[in-house]
């Protein structure tokens, strides 16, 4: 009996181990191809790193005896940082706002009725959102605004929708851990609502509060389709809001079907890729540091 | 804790020996089913993969439903992915057909393309289009040339509307954008202006976006858009068939090596009256066999 329990745990733990070890092979492996595939550009067709992050001329197709193939990516990376600040912009005030009033100010019908919508806006998929964006915003903005429509500002509008419920829901959930002994001895004290969550609630919660952020970041730099449908995909350093542009996920599905693996054309997209998979790990870096800093206190 | 690393290492050992087993078993299977592919000689069973060029997809694909509900023991599976794709798997072998929109050529260095055999099976026309709303019937090809280098920025510089010209292309990898590079603009450099990777896409912005231009494939032409004139000819498959009207590009099917077996017997079906002359030009293409001329890797045109 004793010798059959002994048998189930060591399965069990093995199995566990079995699976998240699988989890590390798949993310090192795909960390591992994309570096391999990404520094070819760098390494075989001997484009210099400057010239790929610091310049914006992009002829991928220009034979070699006029001078190309040429790979500066400076104007999709600059669209790609661009489009992701001004939609954090906007949806982390907002998307922190709305989570304080959904915990503090009205948490019942709040639950019942925001948490319900936020989950929704979550789960609409990326194309449909685009596709809205689409159709209505980009002729409002040509109309009402100016410009073509397709555009910077269209770009992080859909972007600052799409990240949200990400922000939403992560700082509703860090303001949600908070100990209520401290709202208690803040109101105790006489301090008013306003004053226990401006002074006391939400520096709080700064640590959770910047996690929510930095993920919403992540999402709208990685966010390919719904992006590449309304900023017009013109490979540009935009000069206004109003200026169709570039980011580094539309200029990889833009051309990665019709392009061959192992040319420099190839190779570029890689590279795009890599730079992607960097920002992103940077992103987890910071939040790890964040919540960290947050514990210590 | 020793024993703990150790199991992790084992599994990680484990985990990749399974890796590399599947990998070894499915060369044994495509080993088997080349073999398969070989027995068979004029008998339409067997199983051949087409992948490729988006804008030919709809057409293989149904030529080949057609083609198994003939031969219930064929099996083609065709699949999208792009020119690129097509031509780079079919070089390598991944795939017995490839499909694409320009030639090997173009895109495949010397020594892979040699060995890839060229089937055309049909042909693409592109048409300029414009928004509806603009009176510009005709242009010239010079004309067409300096609206898509950024030359003429208005409409009313060639007697339309007074309306700013907006630019909508393909991505640069696209085929589409590449035949209209070369044999609408004679290769000029096109301004940068909005690109889209699909043909629908575009059709909507052109419709939508006033004094949008850009160019389609026939099939796209649905009215809600206006094709131009190039030097008064008309977009039209009988001007293309006498190499009147310049815009047009074969869709090509690649072999690596001559066709044998299932590949053979389907690209013989594809060439056959009952493909070319009903499906083709239903789903908006050209058939090959009605062009009176014909053109070369480089683009030179000649009567056939």
């Amino acid at each position: 009996m004793l010798k059959k329990r002994y048998f189930y745990d060591r399965l069990g733990s093995a199995l566990t181990l079995f699976c998240a070890s699988l989890v590390i092979v798949l993310t090192v492996s795909i960390i591992y191809f994309i570096s391999s595939k990404g520094i070819a550009t760098f390494i075989s067709d001997g484009v210099s790193l400057r010239e790929f992050l610091f310049s914006t001329q992009w002829w991928p197709d220009r034979p070699r005896a006029e001078g190309g193939p040429q790979l500066g990516a400076l104007s999709m990376i600059i669209g790609s940082v661009l489009v992701s600040l001004f939609a954090v912009g906007i949806s982390a005030p907002l998307g922190i706002v709305v989570a304080v009033f959904l915990v503090e100010i009205a948490p019942g019908w709040g639950q019942r009725v925001l948490q319900p919508a936020v989950e929704l806006l979550a789960g609409i998929p990326s194309v449909v959102y685009g596709y809205i964006g689409l159709s209505l915003l980009v002729p409002f903005i040509r109309d009402n605004i100016g410009g073509g429509g397709f555009s910077l500002l269209a770009g992080f509008l859909v972007l600052s929708v799409m990240i949200l419920p990400t922000i939403i829901s992560v700082s509703a959930d860090s303001i949600k851990a908070l100990h209520i002994e401290w709202k208690h001895a803040s109101l105790a004290l006489g301090a008013t609502r306003w004053q226990t969550i401006r002074m006391v609630l939400v520096p709080a919660a700064r640590s959770g509060l910047i996690t929510a952020v930095v993920l919403g970041l992540a999402r709208a730099f990685g966010e390919a389709l719904a992006v590449q449908m309304v900023i017009g995909n013109t490979r540009q350093i935009p000069t206004s809001i109003l200026d169709p542009m570039m980011t580094l996920t539309s200029a990889i599905t833009m051309d990665m079907g019709a392009t061959i693996a192992g040319t420099p054309w190839n190779n570029a997209l890689w590279s795009m890729g890599l730079i992607l998979l960097l920002m992103s790990l940077f992103f987890i870096m910071l939040i790890r540091v964040v919540v960290r800093r947050g514990v210590a206190q | 804790m020793k024993s703990k690393l150790f199991l992790v290492l084992l599994l990680i050992g484990v985990l990749m020996g399974a890796v590399v087993g599947c990998g070894g078993q499915s060369d044994q299977k495509e080993e088997g089913h080349e073999q398969t592919q070989q027995e068979q000689t004029g008998g339409s069973k067997g199983s051949i993969t087409a992948v490729g060029s988006s804008a030919l997809q709809p057409l293989v694909e149904e030529a080949a439903n057609q083609f198994m509900a003939k031969n219930p023991e064929a099996q083609i599976v065709v699949q999208g992915g792009g020119s690129g794709t097509g031509l780079s798997q079919v070089a390598q072998g991944a795939s017995d057909i490839g499909n694409s929109d320009v030639f090997a050529e173009e895109k495949l260095t010397p020594e892979e393309a040699k060995g890839l055999v060229d089937h055309q099976v049909c042909v693409v026309g592109m048409a300029a289009v414009v928004h509806p709303d603009i009176t510009v019937d005709n242009v010239t090809k010079q004309q067409l040339i300096d609206i898509f280098t950024g030359k003429i920025t208005n409409w009313k510089e060639i007697g339309g509307p007074d309306v700013k010209v907006t630019l909508v292309n393909r991505p640069k990898s696209s085929g589409t954008r590449a035949t209209f590079k070369a044999f609408a603009l004679d290769g000029a450099e096109e301004a940068s202006g909005i690109e889209q990777d699909s043909s629908g896409t575009v059709r909507k912005i052109i419709n939508e976006t006033p004094g949008a231009i850009g160019y389609l494939a026939f099939s796209y032409l649905d009215g809600s858009v206006k094709a131009l004139k190039l030097d008064g000819v008309e977009p039209a498959a009988e001007n293309i068939y006498t190499g009147d009207y310049p815009i047009w590009a074969y869709e090509h099917m690649y072999t690596r090596g001559e066709p044998t077996g299932l590949a053979k017997d389907f690209l013989d079906y594809m060439m056959s009256d009952e493909v070319q002359k009903t499906l083709v030009p239903e789903l908006g293409y050209l058939p090959a066999t009605e062009m009176k001329v014909k053109r070369d890797a480089e683009g030179n045109v000649s009567q056939k």
